[in-house]
């Protein structure tokens, strides 16, 4: 692989699973079309829907940022301060930076100062990992933010393998539940705003490259509540996998949503019945109280 | 040869293919992207003594 799949010029990026290599220009069109391609084929945004990005800083979130701006989308971001000492100063500062640079609107949402608590604080009052509070904070302040700032559709960074690893996790453990609603696109249903993954056929090593590509700075650190965690693990397992076998993440998640999704639209169906609405905060839940109220009164009684 | 993130010195004699310097620092490749100077390089590229090679981690957990 020495020459440019698209063009024949000496490439810069090797991707194996395509068994090819490309130089900058034709890696960057390569990724604008598999996004453009996931887009259309899942129809995740219609045209002239206004999208809103979950931007944490990091390279996959300003990547499908800079991509859905390249493919002439409106596209806004959105922020979440987590609390998380430094690192979420700094991740912030990339995520202002990008959006300055490019001439684009960036929300900012801070837990801390809104909801009074850090996730450091609320992985101690849970006594759970901190990456379980987090995802829950996301998931329930991001999904409000797209709603009540109007917008069509919340864009997640989640990349192929990001999904590959959540769905290795739920297969070891028959999550039905979890493998019926790990889907590219989740509708908008009452109290939920559409949210969809353009991400799915393009692996973290390209978001990193793309980055590096177009200049985007991001963060490279990996989250220090992140260390050692459970989704790490199976990607490591799955890219030992990868190197032997290339093309084996791409196989086991796409086929996943062609051949499995299918048989498990009961599960999401039966889910969707089970839905109610908070009696806080007036969220869709399956509970009288949602998990993010009762996060917030473990993790800072005093602001309930 | 001079590594970057994290920064270290490292015995490797040059040249060298990145595929194979990344084998022997026990990385997996789809894990890394390799950096020379501020250029991306393939795995079949070839890294000469003088080189300052980042070895940028691409895995992240969240």
């Amino acid at each position: 692989m020495n020459k440019c799949k698209r063009c024949g010029e000496p490439p810069v990026i090797d991707v194996p699973r395509h068994r090819a290599a490309f130089c900058s220009d034709c890696f960057q069109h390569h990724c604008r079309e598999q996004v453009r391609r996931t887009i259309e084929s899942h129809r995740m945004i219609a045209p002239g829907e206004r999208p809103l990005v979950a931007i944490s800083g990091g390279k996959d979130s300003l990547a499908i940022w800079d991509i859905l701006l390249d493919l002439g989308y409106d596209a806004d971001g959105v922020y979440l301060g987590l609390g998380i000492g430094d690192y979420s100063e700094t991740s912030r500062g990339f995520a202002e930076r990008y959006a300055e640079q490019r001439g684009v609107t960036l929300r900012v949402l801070d837990i801390p100062t809104e909801h009074g608590f850090g996730i450091p604080g609320a992985a101690q009052a849970t006594k759970r990992v901190p990456c379980s509070a987090c995802g829950l904070s996301k998931r329930h302040l991001l999904n409000q933010a797209a709603l009540d700032g109007g917008y069509d559709v919340l864009v997640t960074g989640h990349n192929l393998d990001d999904e590959a690893a959540v769905l290795f996790g739920n297969v070891l453990q028959w999550h039905t539940d979890y493998l019926a609603r790990q889907r590219p696109v989740l509708p908008a249903t009452d109290g939920f705003a559409r949210r969809v993954k353009p991400l799915i056929r393009i692996s973290e090593r390209e978001t990193a490259a793309y980055c590096v590509l177009k200049r985007i700075d991001y963060i490279v650190e990996e989250c220090p509540m992140a260390a050692g965690n459970r989704h790490l693990r199976y990607k490591e397992t799955l890219n030992e996998l990868e190197e032997r076998t290339p093309g084996a993440k791409a196989v086991f998640y796409l086929q996943f949503l062609d051949k499995m999704l299918p048989l498990l639209d009961g599960v999401a169906e039966e889910e969707r019945q089970l839905v109610g609405t908070c009696s806080r905060c007036g969220a869709p839940s399956t509970a009288d109280v949602c998990a993010f109220c009762k996060l917030v009164e473990r993790a800072a009684p005093e602001s309930v | 040869m001079h590594l970057h993130n994290p920064k270290r010195d490292v015995e490797i004699p040059g040249p060298v293919r990145v595929k194979d310097l990344v084998k022997r620092l026990g990385l997996n490749r789809e894990s890394v992207l390799v950096i020379r100077g501020d250029s991306l390089v393939t795995g079949d590229a070839t890294l000469d003594d003088g080189d300052d090679i980042e070895i940028r981690p691409v895995i992240s957990g969240g």
